[in-house]
């Protein structure tokens, strides 16, 4: 006999073949997408290179325009972190090792629920609530604290300020950097933690010992997702802030810097020409900064991975 | 089991109970109690706010439970109770802006909302009246054909990260560049959409579907990435029982895989669906920005929810206090939307687990 | 339309590693032939090869012939999909379609090739099926409940079911019966028994007992040293490798002085 019974028909295997060459092709098109943003963005963006002060908001070349916007996108972020990695942390160990297990879970729904709010809301919450209730402070802190040259004033009478617009980024920044915090921390092997229990360990000092070694390198770069995360928000800073676009480090005053993000979605929609482009050029700018914090936070957790798998 | 021995032992072990000392169980129920009394007096006498009162009393107990338990107990156990204060106040700081961003939005939003104001266009609307009906229309449709656009790239390329790429280069580039798109800003997506549709439009383009685009690039790495784990979960013994019964590669993963890891996948694209809804930056951008209800993604300007919150809130116009009223009406009507998005997306999970236990 | 099995000089490699070393034997049509040999011995490769379901794993390969009444499995013209229609086979746990029925469960051979049957002819198809695999008075009256529903046993006879509705001229089974309690055990055991009136049948078992139970002839593996690749050590009827093998390795394998 031949062999020509098991012989695939060709429609079969051409079948197999469209098949995977399709989905290999939706691989591409994300990988073209990828390389289309950069293309198109620095395509855009090069233009302003020859941008002059009317296109600049008064800037005498590009550099001079994109480096306050840098600063405070930086700083911006920065304060976020601050201000969320430790009360992240906080929150995870509180629904991992702290809190009873249904308590943990309700916990952990009004997180998602926080993660829900959409980023226009908090711009809403950040002008009507937060920065009212932030004003007596920072008067307070303007009264007592002025020789520190971050409350030198003069203070803010509407609370929009830099300071408020990174204690939103920080609410917002919060639930990501919880989620990452909070699957690590359930992760510490079982044993580590009976064996400091066993050595007569309290709780903290369990959570010292066993869990915080462990979680550390995950924890470096979940607070890096979390500012990379917080470096492109933008309705939210670009509603709360109030921005003049200066360099300072003056956190409650009423002129602040202004962030990239922001500067974009509040300028974009009245510019033209060449402003576009200097626009298009400071994204060019937030996405290599977001970039490199992404990829940065991920080599962390590559060689965390590498080192455990030895 | 201790029974036996515990005899002897007894008089001596009781000694180092008392020896050490130990705050009693409701110790700290008290110590908040007295220390909200404490904070709501003197806020009271100097007209502090409520939020401050909390604050105060958090900072109180936070000192006074490690301070008691260093007298009654030892220098450890403090440090214990400080820690463990310390978490809890943690939480109870996360946890005023929620509580208080969704009272502010329900008080100042709900009682927006009604027939008018859920049926009726902005366009030609002066001062009172009017609706969000065109936002809503938008933002159902650029919604809808962002999901069109993200679901079978997402997806297929998620079958071929699982069943074809294997630890190809190809694929392990596809994977690195997914997990750095999920970090990429959303106004950046934006601008992309914006300079890719600028190029062939001319510049100052507006469209719907321009959005879409946009919130593709945001919306895509989430479906990759849960569609990935999905499929993943499916056992290798059903893809080896299909193929044992002859059943090539491509029908495998159609009618055998798929199916299998369905719920999971659907939950997934529920979760990104809630993600990109109340994207606004770059709708901002690409699809502008209108008074009229508009149901072309492929002409003109595009009200979306989130743009026209954004838009109420800081150009009100005129008669700010009804623009700005508008604005928390419709921002209650798109956190209802993702919230309910999010209830689904979990319903649908709960279904699944229901239905593996049941059948096994 | 059982059919004998011929195999010559078969190597069988995972990428470099040489799991299988020149494998020569003759399986008899309408028989049980029972493959045993301490784990990782590549007795389980060495089923898997005979319908190339090891080709599954990526850079698996071999070398040598497999031919089924002649017909080469391993031609460059043949198509490993047409090779699994052909021959069936069974896992260790029973794996039925979740998403199905047991109805679809028995039929899942036939819908997903997309053949179109009719009502009453699909009907035949299953009863014949779950009949031939001593499952039909069971479910007769659920058929349109979800395979998973079925007891582990139960499970195992409904994909025995699935497995032999596309009408296999061999059935490989890779010891079917580890993840069984007793008695659904001797059940599978009864069915074997049945089924090698109409089918060649190869089992992979860990089960001395059962291979001295339900096979005719036993082949014994084992590894040609630590680390190296399995070998087949006898293959003769099973009452003489468990009586007096030719082999001494055999012998202290079966009185269980190893493995």
């Amino acid at each position: 006999m031949s062999t020509d019974v098991w012989a695939g028909t060709a429609r079969r295997r051409l079948a197999d073949h469209a098949f995977a060459g399709t989905t290999r092709s939706a691989g591409l098109v994300i990988l073209l997408a990828l390389v289309g943003v950069v293309v198109f963005l620095t395509g855009e963006g090069l233009p302003a290179l020859t941008a002059g002060a009317v296109d600049l908001r008064g800037h005498g070349n590009l550099v001079a325009y994109l480096w306050p916007l840098l600063f405070g996108t930086v700083l911006a972020a920065a304060l976020a972190m601050l201000i969320a990695a430790p009360l992240s942390i906080g929150v995870a160990l509180a629904t991992s090792h702290f809190a009873p297990r249904p308590v943990g879970r309700a916990i952990g729904y009004a997180v998602d629920l926080l993660a829900a709010i959409p980023s226009v809301v908090y711009g809403l919450w950040g002008i009507g609530v937060l920065g009212p209730w932030l004003v007596p402070i920072y008067q307070w802190l303007g009264e007592h604290l002025s020789w520190l040259p971050f409350f030198s004033g003069p203070v803010s009478a509407t609370g929009r300020t830099i300071l408020t617009a990174a204690v939103v980024l920080a609410i917002m920044v919060l639930p990501i950097v919880t989620a990452i915090a909070r699957e690590i921390f359930t992760q510490t092997p079982t044993l580590q933690e009976e064996a400091a229990l066993a050595l007569g360990a309290t709780r903290w000092e369990m959570v010292r010992l066993a869990v915080l070694p462990h979680a550390r390198a995950g924890l470096v770069s979940a607070v890096m997702l979390g500012l990379g995360r917080a470096l492109g928000e933008t309705m939210a800073v670009a509603m709360v802030l109030s921005a003049t676009g200066v360099v300072t480090l003056d956190l409650t005053s009423s002129t602040n810097p202004s962030t990239i993000a922001a500067n974009i979605a509040l300028n974009f929609p009245e510019s033209s020409g060449l402003a576009v482009n200097a626009l298009i050029a400071s994204g060019l700018v937030l996405f290599a900064l977001t970039l490199a914090v992404n990829v940065a936070a991920r080599a962390v957790v590559a060689s965390r991975a590498r080192s455990l798998g030895r | 089991m201790i029974d036996v021995a515990l005899e002897p032992v007894q008089p001596h072990f009781a000694r180092l109970v008392v020896a050490e000392g130990r705050l009693p169980r409701w110790a700290p129920a008290l110590t908040a109690v007295v220390s909200l009394a404490a904070a709501g007096l003197a806020g009271l006498g100097l007209g502090w706010s409520p939020v401050a009162v909390v604050a105060g009393a958090a900072a109180l107990h936070a000192v006074g439970v490690p301070a008691w338990s260093a007298v009654v107990e030892n220098g450890r156990a403090a440090v214990d109770r400080l820690a463990t204060s310390l978490v809890w106040v943690a939480l109870a700081v996360a946890l005023v802006p929620l509580v208080s961003l969704i009272r502010q939005v329900v008080a100042l939003g709900a009682h927006q909302i009604d027939g008018e104001f859920l049926t009726w266009s902005m366009r030609n609307v002066v001062g009172s009246g009017g609706g969000i009906y065109h936002a809503v229309v938008g933002t159902v449709l650029i919604t809808l054909a962002t999901t069109a656009i993200s679901v079978p790239v997402g997806l297929l390329a998620a079958i071929y990260l699982v069943e074809y790429g294997g630890g190809s280069r190809t694929a392990s580039t596809l994977r690195f560049m997914v997990d750095v798109m999920t970090g990429i800003p959303s106004i950046v997506a934006g601008l992309f959409a914006y300079a890719v549709f600028a190029l062939v439009l001319g510049p100052g383009i507006h469209l719907g579907i321009g959005g879409s685009v946009a919130l593709s690039l945001l919306m895509v790495p989430i479906v990759v990435r849960s569609a990935e784990e999905m499929l993943r979960l499916v056992p290798v013994e059903l893809r080896e029982a299909s193929y044992a019964l002859g059943v090539p590669k491509w029908r495998t993963v159609v009618r055998v895989v798929l199916p299998a890891a369905r719920a999971g996948i659907l939950t997934g694209v529920t979760l990104a669906i809630a993600r990109v809804v109340g994207e606004t930056a770059p709708l901002l951008i690409i699809a502008g920005a209108t008074d009229s209800v508009n149901t072309n993604l492929f002409g003109g300007q595009m009200e979306s929810l989130p743009v026209f919150i954004y838009y109420s809130y800081t150009q009100p116009g005129l008669h700010p206090q009804y623009a700005q009223g508008h604005a928390w009406g419709a921002a209650l009507v798109l956190i209802t939307i993702v919230v309910l998005l999010n209830l689904a997306a979990r319903t649908l999970g709960r279904l699944l687990a229901l239905r593996v236990n049941r059948r096994r | 339309m059982a059919k004998s099995i011929e195999v010559t000089d078969l190597d069988i490699y995972y990428g470099d590693f040489l799991a299988v070393e020149g494998v020569s034997m003759r399986i008899p049509a309408r028989s049980v032939t029972a493959l045993i040999g301490p784990s990782g011995c590549g007795k389980s490769s060495f089923l898997r090869s005979l319908n190339r379901m090891h080709e599954v794993v990526p850079g698996a390969r071999v070398r040598g012939t497999v031919a089924v009444d002649g017909q080469s499995l391993y031609d460059a013209a043949v198509d490993p999909v047409e090779v699994r229609r052909q021959i069936g086979m069974v896992f260790q746990r029973p794996n039925p379609f979740p998403t199905m029925s047991i109805y679809h469960n028995v039929l899942a051979g036939m819908r997903l090739n997309n053949r179109r049957i009719p009502r009453a002819e699909a009907d035949d198809v299953v009863e014949r099926s779950l009949r031939g695999a001593n499952l039909w008075e069971e479910v007769k009256d659920r058929l349109n409940k979800p395979g998973k529903d079925l007891s582990g046993g139960q499970q195992q006879r409904l994909c025995i079911a699935r497995a032999i509705a596309v009408r296999p001229q061999v059935l490989l089974m890779d010891e079917p019966c580890s993840a069984l309690d007793p008695i659904s055990t001797s059940a599978i055991e009864a069915l074997i028994d049945e089924l090698r009136r109409d089918y060649t049948i190869v089992i992979v078992t860990h089960n001395m007992q059962q291979a001295a139970r339900v096979s005719q002839d036993t082949a014994f593996f084992n590894l040609a040293a630590a680390g190296g690749p399995g070998r087949l050590v006898e293959m003769n009827p099973t009452r003489q490798v468990f009586a007096s093998p030719d082999n001494p390795d055999t012998e202290a394998y079966v009185s269980g002085r190893f493995g």
